[in-house]
């Protein structure tokens, strides 16, 4: 395996990813974020890419540290778009996207600090008119603009589509786990920060933020007599009760019962 | 005739040696610098080879003998023959010391040809097969040439022909004895290991005339101050310049070989082979004249590499392997057993430096390991938070609450270990039984930083050992007990370095002042034979071999001695980290450690390290019981009811029902 970034010069391929800070789920440190190393990872797997990586965020000094575990994989520079901590990093990606003109946007499904919904990249593909792909477990190939690669769907299940570039894909744990983060090239790499004007992100700014109460689990009392009848229960997967698998229809009679859900469930009003 | 070829021969063979001396010399200074005191350490030469090296030669008698017999009678031999025959003095006593001295070594070479006739396999053979012979040829030939000077035989005896044949055989001896020495012969370790004796990296590992034992296992710190420098060791121009010269001054006499348990498991490591690795890299060239045993499963002849190359390829193969350098358990038998004094250890390490910190390529479970300590504090992941609670019902004093007292009790890593677990309330049993002051740092304790040095990974070691450093030195203790012979060492040993000196005992060595100050009462041991595992960390890390023997004493126990133990006990395969980079072999090491104590017919195995215990208690039944010392300790107390007077009658019934309670498992 490769590990030094390839030179941007390069004819190949030319990937973005994007990175957040993450933080560590048992001490709350910050750290690489698991999802997005695991999205370096696989953009420093391809053949022939030219990777960049780019973060847009405030930049404290654990941050710095933080990012600096993606420069440990062999990254020579990350781009810092540099934004005010309350800003809304959407409109200064997609300007720097626009800008670097990558084929493929990798990162993670969501961040583990902040907001962590998982939207960006839906936002950033509505913004720049890319299509999306979530649970990007493989790329198989690539060739004339168009990629095939492999989706990742629970229970390991993969699905294979092909989609015309550029694209913005997200990774999740089905990824292969990233490589080691190294201290000397962690701390020799850059952080090339530059400045954007900060969007405010106003919805947030009224939102009032508290740690999440830990729930119970509810625990799922089977009653039967032997090990094998509880067994089945504990693999069983969630039934999922009602819904409806829908294949070789046309994307009108798709999107028709994609809004009748939504209608039902009274997303859309 | 002879007088005239022999100054010849003695000059060009002095003066071949000489610039065959400055080659040498500029190998090894393509390392980096290393300051050395060139007067001192010149000075202190003599007596580390009489003292400390002959310490070790003599483990082997016979051939300490030989050597001293050889060794001594070829420098004797040579200083005169320069005298007597270059310079050409005529002086019959000079010739009569010269006939002793080349007797005495004619002697010594005897005994050489007679091991070298069967060797063992530890042994190298190629060029050093012929060392017999030379010295030999030396001996003998100097011996004969100097007979007329000394007036035992007329100067014109024999013919031309005896003369030249006599030449020929004086000058195959000189090749070999000066020439060889500094153009990579065989005698090579003479020059090398001499020069390496006096300018060692490790001057405090030798004894000096205080009776100072002198111990030096510490690694060294690497400096992390300069983000542009290079982290380790990646080519063999990175290693220091001292420690080049102590590779080249390697004899490859095996002993390192015959006592690396990674080597005997099968795994792709020889002590040896990886010294000679070195002096390959430090020369340029391939493996290919290497006669030794090479690393088990890699055949010798496939690795090349060159002063300026890399030692480990990313791809590919260059010096060595990187699962070579990961077999390391760091257990020092190799270092232990080395008569040239050689730093297997701190050559490996610095290697794997480079691996991870550079590279970032740490077989196996190794990166999850380092990244659990980094954001845990804790090799396994747990949450730092919960680090006591397999203490809930101890009630442990906190140093947070005390802020002062008799001794601080490390904990260590094993309080996540249930295994562990009862070591630790053995420990406090005990010492409660002893009423010893002590106090724990509780959440506060982190890694010692073990793991991730032993790894590799100084920047974690630093970070966790100078955040350990900063909590300590809020308290006032008078010393530190731990039962982990691993933070023990780095506590002891590696955190002066950065800034944290304490007096720091192993729980053996503390029980065993307590028992020898009466704090203790215990009752005979009941039980059947008992062997004793000496800890690496322990034991050649830090000279303790005696007090858990006393200890076991105390309690009644006659130690069976297994074949290898004290300072040549056998690893239990768990230190450096070697289970968590888990290189295969043929076999495991902590099996072998097994079969070594079944050897002995012992039911029961006394430990006095948790990763000890782990490894030998991972090995299939049936085998003998492992049991800490502490352990064994806990279950003898006799709770001295009369002891406890000074206190009040109900707190002392209190607390010899809770010593009582905590001892039942
Ligand atoms: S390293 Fe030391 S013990 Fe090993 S072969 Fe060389 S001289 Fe002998
Ligand atoms: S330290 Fe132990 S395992 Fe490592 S090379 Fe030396 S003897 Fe072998």
């Amino acid at each position: 395996m490769q590990h030094d970034a390839k030179s941007s010069s390069h004819a190949g391929l030319n990937v973005a990813v994007l990175v957040t800070v993450g933080r560590h789920p048992v001490t709350a440190r910050a750290r690489r974020a698991d999802q997005d190393a695991r999205a370096v990872e696989m953009a420093l797997s391809l053949n022939d890419a030219a990777v960049r990586l780019v973060h847009a965020g405030g930049n404290g000094d654990d941050n710095e540290e933080a990012l600096r575990g993606y420069l440990g994989m062999g990254i020579g520079e990350i781009n810092l778009i540099k934004q005010a901590s309350s800003a809304d990093v959407v409109p200064a990606l997609v300007t720097s996207l626009r800008d670097m003109a990558p084929q493929l946007v990798l990162t993670g499904t969501r961040a583990e600090t902040g907001e962590g919904s998982g939207l960006v990249p839906y936002l950033l593909a509505e913004a720049l008119g890319w299509p999306v792909i979530s649970g990007l477990a493989q790329v198989e190939s690539i060739e004339q603009g168009v990629a095939t690669v492999l989706q990742a769907l629970p229970r390991g299940k993969r699905r294979r589509l092909r989609v015309r570039l550029p694209a913005i894909a997200t990774v999740d744990s089905s990824a292969p786990a990233a490589r080691q983060s190294a201290f000397g090239p962690a701390r020799r790499g850059e952080l090339a920060a530059r400045a954007c004007a900060s969007v405010p992100d106003e919805l947030q700014e009224q939102w009032h933020v508290q740690p999440a109460r830990k729930r119970p689990k509810r625990l799922k009392i089977v009653k039967s007599a032997s090990a094998r009848d509880r067994f089945k229960a504990a693999a069983a997967k969630a039934d999922s009760g009602s819904g409806q698998l829908l294949s070789d229809v046309s994307p009108e009679q798709g999107a028709e019962a994609i809004f009748n859900l939504l209608k039902e469930e009274g997303v859309l009003r | 005739m002879l007088d005239t070829l022999l100054p010849i021969l003695f000059f060009s063979a002095l003066a071949l040696a000489a610039i065959g001396a400055v080659r040498r010399v500029r190998l090894w200074r393509q390392g980096r610098p290393s300051p050395v005191p060139l007067m001192r350490g010149l000075a202190a030469m003599p007596r580390r080879y009489l003292v400390d090296l002959h310490h070790v030669v003599a483990r082997d008698k016979r051939m300490s003998n030989t050597h001293v017999a050889t060794a001594g009678g070829f420098v004797l031999a040579a200083l005169l023959a320069i005298v007597v025959h270059g310079f050409g003095l005529d002086s019959a006593v000079l010739a009569w010391a010269l006939l002793a001295a080349t007797t005495c070594m004619f002697v010594g070479s005897l005994f050489v040809a007679k091991r070298r006739r069967n060797p063992p396999p530890r042994l190298s053979k190629g060029p050093w097969m012929r060392l017999p012979k030379s010295l030999i040829a030396f001996s003998l030939g100097v011996f004969l040439v100097t007979l007329p000077t000394a007036g035992i035989l007329p100067e014109d005896a024999g013919s031309w022909v005896l003369a030249l044949v006599l030449t020929g055989v004086v000058a195959w001896g000189l090749g070999e004895l000066f020439f060889g020495m500094t153009w990579g012969g065989p005698m090579k370790h003479a020059f090398a290991g001499a020069l390496h004796l006096a300018f060692h990296r490790r001057p405090e590992r030798f004894s000096d005339k205080q009776g100072g034992e002198g111990r030096s296992t510490g690694l060294k710190a690497l400096r992390l101050e300069d983000p542009k420098a290079k982290l380790g060791v990646e080519k063999p121009a990175d290693f220091t310049w001292n420690q080049l010269l102590g590779f080249d001054a390697c004899v490859q006499c095996g002993r390192c070989e015959a006592m690396c348990p990674a080597f005997a498991a099968g795994q792709p490591l020889n002590p040896k082979k990886l010294i000679q690795d070195m002096v390959v890299g430090m020369a340029g060239g391939s493996d290919a004249r290497y006669a030794g045993s090479p690393y088990p499963g890699k055949p010798v002849g496939e690795h090349a590499g060159e002063p300026h190359g890399p030692i480990v390829a990313r791809q590919g193969t260059a010096l060595v392997d990187a699962e070579t350098l990961w077999s390391c358990t760091t257990c020092r038998a190799c270092v232990e057993e080395c008569p040239m004094m050689i730093e297997h250890v701190d050559a490996i390490v610095d290697m794997r430096r480079f691996l991870t910190l550079e590279h970032g390529n740490t077989p196996n479970k190794g990166a999850e390991v380092l990244d659990n300590l980094i954001a845990t504090d804790n090799p396994g992941g747990f949450d730092p938070g919960s680090r006591m609670h397999w203490a809930a019902d101890l009630n442990l004093p906190l140093m947070a609450d005390k802020r002062d007292a008799e001794v601080l009790l490390w904990l260590g890593d094993g309080v996540f270990d249930m295994r562990n677990q009862r070591t630790l309330r053995a420990l406090v049993s005990v010492l409660r039984a002893a009423q010893v002051d002590f106090a724990v740092l509780g959440n506060e304790e982190r890694d010692s930083g073990d793991v991730a040095r032993r790894l590799g990974d100084e920047a974690t070691f630093q970070t966790l050992a100078k955040r350990n450093i900063a909590t300590l030195g809020q308290y006032r203790f008078a010393r530190i007990v731990t039962c982990d012979p691993h933070s023990f060492h780095v506590l002891k040993n590696e955190y002066g370095e950065l800034g944290g000196n304490y007096e720091v005992f192993h729980h053996s060595t503390y029980l065993n002042d307590l028992l020898e100050n009466g704090k203790l009462s215990l009752k005979a041991w009941k039980g059947g034979l008992v062997t004793y595992h000496d800890p690496c960390y322990l034991g050649r890390y830090n000279g303790e071999y005696e007090a858990p023997r006393s200890v076991l004493k105390a309690l009644g126990i006659e130690v069976e001695e297994m074949a290898r133990s004290g300072y040549r006990s056998r690893c239990c395969g768990g230190g450096g980290g070697a289970p968590i980079t888990d290189i295969p072999g043929k076999q495991r090491i902590p099996d072998m450690r097994m079969n070594d104590v079944r050897e002995t017919g012992a039911e029961l195995v006394a430990v006095g390290c948790p990763q000890c215990t782990a490894m030998l208690e991972g090995v299939v039944a049936p085998r003998a019981e492992i049991k800490d010392i502490a352990e064994l300790v806990a279950d003898a107390l006799v709770i001295d009811a009369t002891a406890e007077q000074g206190t009040s009658q109900d707190e002392a019934t209190g607390k010899a029902r809770r010593t009582a309670e905590e001892m039942t498992p």
